[in-house]
């Protein structure tokens, strides 16, 4: 593979695959017979045009920056962690218990501990496949979907026969109780004086998401263990040489990411929804793959890449909410934004190196 | 009479980016003769060869075979001009048989069964015409390595090529395996074969080969016959300056044992038995060399005492046992008992070659105080270490933001040592310390083990390359199949007894 500089790995790369992603699905829109120039208009003006629609963007963004840093961490320990899913899924229970069972005197604390539970829960629930993958070798990608179903039925069990409250017919908890509720971002800027839309579902857990990333910036790069941990993920026979413990970092990176993967529910539990449903991680375990990718496992990168997610589901949703397109075909615009961003990152990165490295060459 | 030249190149030129690999080559090698081609790691040899089998496309240039200009896109064309091709690394299927792996890609129809007939009429034919005894129907896996070339040779002969390139071919070999091999070039060289022996032992190029043409930072320096040059000139035109071939240092003056080995036994992981009861010592201010061929347990032994691997046994350090199962059997408490490794693969093993130079010098010592503020690594602490490493080990490019990818071979390897020498151990565990090193560098690399030798430390050298152990050592051990068949000194000995010793033969029937 031809080395990029630098600027073209983490900017030009994605956009040429973005680009990419939307003139196809420009294409199928058209093909459908709607005006492509239309839907990408309203697409973008309902994610970005207004405060209102930052609100859910942002709130979409915020789930996918956990698990795109949860993602990206494992990521460089060379360790493919597709748990998201389940890890947020159950990092959504350790905050439904903490936030139903323990009676808070104001939100501040109950965020504190809903964020430990959270992490905690995510944390365990990654232990688990981590300690396969270290000791017994079962691979972590099989392991870490394998434990999304489980999580799926463990949650429906819980809810259903457990913290469902009596008499309701809906698998999920009874409302937290309000002093365990968040502020919503347009709240907390209206507050200081700037105009947002109430009633959206951004809320504080922005925050807790943009010091996730400080923590995993200083955590890769500046600290011990993600100087280990990378060294690890470059090559394990060098760990091994260096001291490395491979069970040890396999565990603990597992565990950070799971964790990370986990806050995600402080977002979409505690912050939206309030109370815990089946099903409350929507995908968003597995969108963290792509915002990694496309983020190149950085965080600056991963914010970015989360930003242009939570505006592709909110257009999208816009999208189906206003025109006649079918709903599966805003579904097909977003999987081509993950496959060309994503899965086929390479492809488009050798059609990139050929056209940016060929020229150079002729000049030696 | 003017017979055209088997092989001819006129002008080839490629480049890689902004590296000019092969500028401007020009060779021509006459029908029935072995021609070698010597130079530096990285002066361009294997590109040329590449361009030849057709897995590079030249930039510019001419190739003309037999006086008719061919063009080679790939490898297909290669082997339809008559050329074969012995790569450095053996690309057979292990789980094959030797008669399966000559026909493979060269199959002439849907069913196997009549190639597999034809290919064992030709193998007979070409072991009695060239005396390559090989049984066809052992499987790859279970033959030893001098046998496995002998049937990359076959596949190509089987191939009809007229002009075999064999890229390295002793490295694995031993001394006798290698005599061997070039008894079958020659033989190959009467019946009119031509052959191309790429290597960068001289040894090796006076032996065998009729011309000779070096390398040096992609370009040819000169071509001349071999009977008309001494490994001297060639060592400079490679080089580019006068070279020490030897070693300088004075003779030993052994201290106290600072590493005593009784019975140490491996196992490694598949259950095979890799060191088989091994016992000896080193003492400070003494080199041990270990001798052997790849793959005779000598890799596991350097892995045992650095922390790598467990085994059973005894090993003493300055009198005190190491741990060799358990929590202090890794490679850090190693480091905390005065012990650094060098290890054999520098690439693999001992730098992360995505890492930044600076990043590396913390490599295994990530833990020293001085690295270290708060929770916090220091990179400014380190960085000025690595510059100050860097400067001192003449590592070039100095240039401590570099990728230890973009270092050659050398000087990766410097980076290495400096990191392990600067920690001023009481052992010094070396593996392979100038395998795919330039010559220049090589000179520097021994000097730095002499100096910390002349310092009173305890240095254990691990090496294939038999010269290398015999400059190098103060006293030779030789290893095979896991167990040490006996020591010599090196002013007591010389490469043919150890080459037998290397062989299996205790030194007592030599």
């Amino acid at each position: 593979m031809e080395q990029l500089p630098k600027w073209a790995d983490l900017i030009v790369v994605p956009l040429v695959g973005l680009i990419l992603a939307f003139s196809l699905s420009m294409l199928m829109v058209f093909a459908t017979g709607h005006d492509p120039m239309d839907a990408l208009s309203l697409m973008v003006k309902g994610a970005l045009g207004s405060t209102y629609g930052w609100g859910y963007t942002l709130y979409y963004a915020t789930n996918f920056i956990f698990t795109g840093l949860a993602v990206a961490v494992a990521f460089h320990a060379s360790l493919f962690n597709i748990g998201g899913e389940g890890q947020a899924a159950l990092g959504g229970l350790g905050v439904a218990l903490v936030c139903l069972f323990i009676p808070w005197p104001h939100w501040t604390i109950a965020l504190v501990a809903a964020t430990a539970a959270a992490g905690l829960f995510g944390a365990l629930w990654a232990l688990i496949p981590a300690y396969l993958q270290a000791k017994r070798g079962s691979h972590i990608v099989i392991t870490t979907i394998m434990f999304n179903f489980i999580a799926a039925s463990l949650l429906n069990y819980v809810l259903v026969n457990k913290l469902r409250p009596k008499g309701s017919m809906d698998p999920a908890t009874a409302k937290f109780p309000e002093p365990a509720h968040l502020p919503s971002l347009g709240d907390m800027l209206n507050a200081v004086g700037i105009p947002f839309a109430k009633g959206t579902p951004a809320n504080v857990t922005l925050v807790v998401a943009l010091l996730a990333c400080v923590f995993v910036y200083y955590l890769i790069w500046r600290t011990r263990l993600g100087y280990q941990l990378r060294a690890f993920g470059e090559s394990q026979p060098a760990a091994v040489y260096a001291g490395i413990n491979p069970v040890k970092i396999t565990i603990i990176t597992m565990m950070i990411s799971g964790a990370l993967a986990g806050l995600m529910a402080i977002n979409n539990v505690m912050g939206e929804a309030e109370r815990l449903i089946l099903g409350s991680v929507e995908g968003a375990g597995f969108i963290g793959i792509a915002v990694a990718l496309m983020g190149r496992s950085h965080p600056l990168g991963i914010l970015f890449a989360a930003l242009l997610f939570g505006a592709l589901y909110q257009g999208g949703a816009e999208l189906g909410l206003w025109t006649s397109i079918p709903r599966e075909l805003v579904i097909v615009i977003q999987a081509l934004v993950i496959l060309f961003t994503g899965a086929l990152d390479n492809m488009v990165r050798s059609i990139v190196a050929k056209v940016l490295v060929r020229p150079k060459r002729a000049e030696a | 009479m003017t017979t055209a030249p088997a092989i001819e190149l006129k002008g080839i030129s490629k480049a890689f980016g902004p590296v000019q690999a092969n500028k401007d080559i020009s060779i021509r090698v006459m029908p029935g003769t072995i021609h070698g081609i010597i130079g530096e790691n990285g002066a361009g040899k294997s590109t040329l060869m590449s361009i030849l089998y057709g897995f590079y496309k030249a930039d510019k240039g001419e190739i003309y075979i037999s006086g008719k200009k061919v063009s080679i896109p790939d490898s297909q064309a290669a082997i339809a001009a008559g050329i074969g091709m012995v790569f450095q690394h053996f690309k057979l299927v292990e789980n094959f048989t030797v008669l399966e792996n000559v026909i493979l890609g060269a199959e002439d129809g849907a069913l196997l069964a009549p190639s597999l007939r034809k290919a064992r009429k030709d193998l007979a034919a070409l072991a009695a015409e060239y005396e390559l005894n090989v049984d066809p129907d052992a499987l790859i896996q279970d033959i030893g390595v001098g046998m496995q070339q002998r049937v990359e040779i076959l596949k190509a002969l089987y191939r009809q090529a007229d002009i075999l390139i064999l890229d390295e071919p002793t490295g694995v070999l031993t001394p006798a395996e290698a005599d061997q091999l070039f008894r079958i070039l020659h033989r190959l060289k009467d019946e009119g074969k031509t052959i191309i022996l790429i290597t960068h032992k001289l040894r090796e190029i006076m032996e065998a080969t009729d011309t000779v043409s070096v390398m040096r930072r992609g370009e040819m320096t000169a071509t001349v016959k071999t009977s008309e040059t001494s490994p001297q000139a060639l060592a400079e035109l490679m080089v580019g300056r006068k070279v020490l071939l030897r070693v300088d240092k004075t003779p030993a003056q052994p201290g106290e044992k600072v590493l005593e080995v009784e019975n140490l036994k491996v196992v490694d992981s598949k259950g095979v038995v890799r060191i088989k009861g091994v016992s000896f010592d080193v003492r400070a201010g003494e080199i041990l060399g270990i001798a052997g061929v790849a793959g005779n347990g000598q890799s596991e032994l350097l892995e045992v005492l650095g922390g790598m691997r467990n085994g059973t046994g005894t090993i003493r350090v300055n009198g005190q046992d190491l741990d060799l199962t358990g929590k202090f059997s890794d490679a850090r408490s190693r480091r905390k008992r005065g012990i650094a490794h060098v290890p054999e693969d520098r690439q693999r093993e001992g730098l992360i070659m995505d890492f930044k130079a600076w990043e590396n010098t913390a490599f295994g010592y990530d833990d020293d105080e001085a690295y270290q503020t708060g929770l916090l690594m220091n990179n400014a602490a380190i960085r000025e270490d690595a510059e100050g490493k860097i400067e001192r080990f003449d590592v070039r490019p100095a240039n401590a933001d570099l990728e230890a990818k973009s270092f050659s071979g050398g000087n990766q390897q410097k980076l290495v040592l400096a990191r392990e020498i600067e920690r001023d151990p009481d052992l010094l565990l070396v593996g392979q310390p100038t395998r795919g090193v330039d010559i220049g560098a090589i000179e520097f690399i021994h000097q730095q083990i002499v100096a910390l030798r002349d310092k009173g430390k305890a240095i254990l050298l691990v090496s294939v390359e038999l010269e290398e152990i015999l400059s190098l050592s103060d006293r030779i051990a030789v290893i095979f199949d896991g167990q040490l068949m006996g020591e010599r000194l090196p002013a007591e000995t010389h490469e043919k007894e150890l080459g037998l010793m290397m062989a299996g033969m205790t030194g007592e029937d030599t």
